[in-house]
């Protein structure tokens, strides 16, 4: 049997390993952009209360089942989601824009080296989710409070990765091969650090997403974070503890498995993109 | 025309000279072989030559005029590890115009093949990498071309083809070429004249 025998087994026979790749990234990007989707189209009428359907348990109606008020859960899931989604988007995207402009600022000089370093290490030396809650009440709380809570201190790891692919690519013999054809500083940063650098910025983008979103579900079920009437998933779960114990189980454990599947969904496609980005990997 | 090297010493710590007052020069269209040790200061040599290292005592030279930077660099480097010399992000055909538009008769005489263009650089071998890397080199601008074992990491046949290639074109050119190798039977078969590094280095 032939290499590419071995591989194309299983659901989508016939096609190869890229091909599938592609196929479930875009199936996973749809299911994400769907729910972000379906947000405009929820009217306030289906997140209305309704009392005389309160606390049933899931069924064709109510695929998620109703809470105490009568609202529907699925409704609200879907709509904290979106909401969630949203916030881990512009987060991490100020994020990663804070990360450039900080790895790009080390490459500098000694001291700008330095100081970004020092940086780094001062917020990675304080809890996550402490500096969090104390910039997001600091800013007023609420969404606009989350989202830099969560932007400012989510960049370290990615300006580490930028700053190290720099260093490392100063060092590179085809970066002297060029400069030796008379290539300008500019031309050479274009053409030869960006094609490893803008790879890094996506990936690091995406693979932040799950991070944003749980840690603003966890500021927000803390209490520190969006405000309750909206259906973040942070309040969806902070409330229905309150009901756990009388035995409604749905209202906890289908929004909990959503947040799950779009965190590992964003975690998936940051990984299937890294194959597909990647040279070394572009024949598996 | 000519390229000298006047006096250069180099080392990484103070009183720790790998290179001392060694001097050399080469014509051009001519072939000249260096043999030295491991350790013996080839590659320091070749890259003070060619531009790469900068921080020397002592004078390189091109027809007595001190070779200027940011512009193309007469004088071309060829690494022992090619796949060190190309970005592995960018496509085989990018590499090999990014000094000059090559020639149809420069990638025949090389026997680079037309599919190899397409490729990315990890999915080619060493010894095609470095044929790329040569043809790369050999631009209308260059004078000089260094070459630092080169050919170690391909087998006896390759190593024939490449040099034989690499002759012609030199020759053609009119292009004044440095062999660096620990192969003495590689030297004596090439070049016109041979420097034992031992000889001129008081390091």
């Amino acid at each position: 049997m032939t290499a590419s025998g071995t591989i194309s087994k299983g659901l989508f026979r016939g096609f190869n390993l890229r091909q599938k790749t592609i196929l479930l990234t875009s199936f996973i990007s749809l299911l994400l952009i769907a729910i972000v989707a379906s947000n405009f189209f929820i009217d306030n009428r289906s997140m209305s209360t309704d009392f005389e359907s309160k606390n049933l348990a899931p069924s064709f109606d109510h695929p998620f089942g109703t809470d105490w008020m009568g609202r529907d859960m699925f409704i609200r899931t879907l709509g904290g989601l979106g909401l969630s989604i949203m916030i881990g988007a512009i987060a991490s995207t100020i994020s990663t824009i804070l990360s450039i402009i900080l790895g790009l600022l080390s490459s500098v000089g000694k001291i700008e080296d330095s100081f970004v370093s020092w940086l780094v290490d001062v917020f990675l030396s304080i809890p996550h989710l402490l500096l969090i809650i104390l910039i997001s009440i600091g800013l007023g709380g609420g969404a606009t409070g989350v989202i830099m809570g969560v932007a400012f201190t989510h960049w370290t790891s990615l300006t580490r990765i930028v700053r190290a692919e720099i260093k490392q690519l100063k060092t590179q013999g085809y970066i002297q091969v060029s400069r030796n054809f008379g290539k300008s500083k500019w031309w050479i940063a274009v053409k030869h650090f960006m094609p490893h650098l803008i790879p890094q910025f996506i990936l690091g983008t995406i693979l932040m997403f799950p991070h944003a979103i749980l840690h603003e579900a966890s500021v927000t079920f803390l209490g520190f974070g969006l405000s309750p009437h909206e259906p973040a998933i942070g309040i969806i779960l902070s409330e229905s503890m309150r009901y756990l114990s009388a035995g409604y189980w749905w209202l906890a454990f289908f929004p909990g498995l959503s947040l799950l599947i779009v965190v590992l969904s964003f975690d998936m496609i940051g990984e299937n993109l890294d194959k597909l980005m990647n040279p070394k990997k572009a024949h598996e | 025309m000519y390229l000298k090297a006047e006096n250069i010493s180099f080392g990484y710590k103070k009183d720790n000279w790998i290179l001392r007052n060694v001097n050399i020069s080469l014509g051009s269209g001519e072939v000249l072989g260096l043999i030295g040790d491991s350790g013996s200061g080839k590659s320091t040599l070749c890259k003070i030559l060619s531009g790469y290292e900068t921080n020397y005592n002592g004078t390189v030279s091109l027809d007595g005029k001190k070779i200027p930077s940011g512009i193309y660099n007469p004088v071309q480097l060829i690494f022992q590890h090619p796949e060190k010399a190309v970005n592995p992000k960018w496509k085989m055909k990018d590499i090999l115009n990014e000094g000059h538009i090559v020639s149809q008769e420069l990638l025949e005489s090389f026997g680079i093949k037309e599919n190899w263009l397409n490729r990315w650089p990890n999915e080619l071998s060493g010894g095609e990498l470095q044929r790329f890397a040569l043809a790369r080199a050999l631009g209308p601008g260059t004078k000089f071309l260094i070459a630092d074992e080169i050919t170690t990491m391909v087998d006896a046949i390759t190593q024939a083809q490449i040099w034989e290639s690499i002759l012609n074109i030199v020759e053609e050119l009119n292009i004044g070429v440095l062999v660096v190798s620990h192969d003495k039977n590689l030297i004596n078969k090439l070049c016109h004249d041979v420097l034992h590094l031992s000889d001129i280095n008081t390091g």
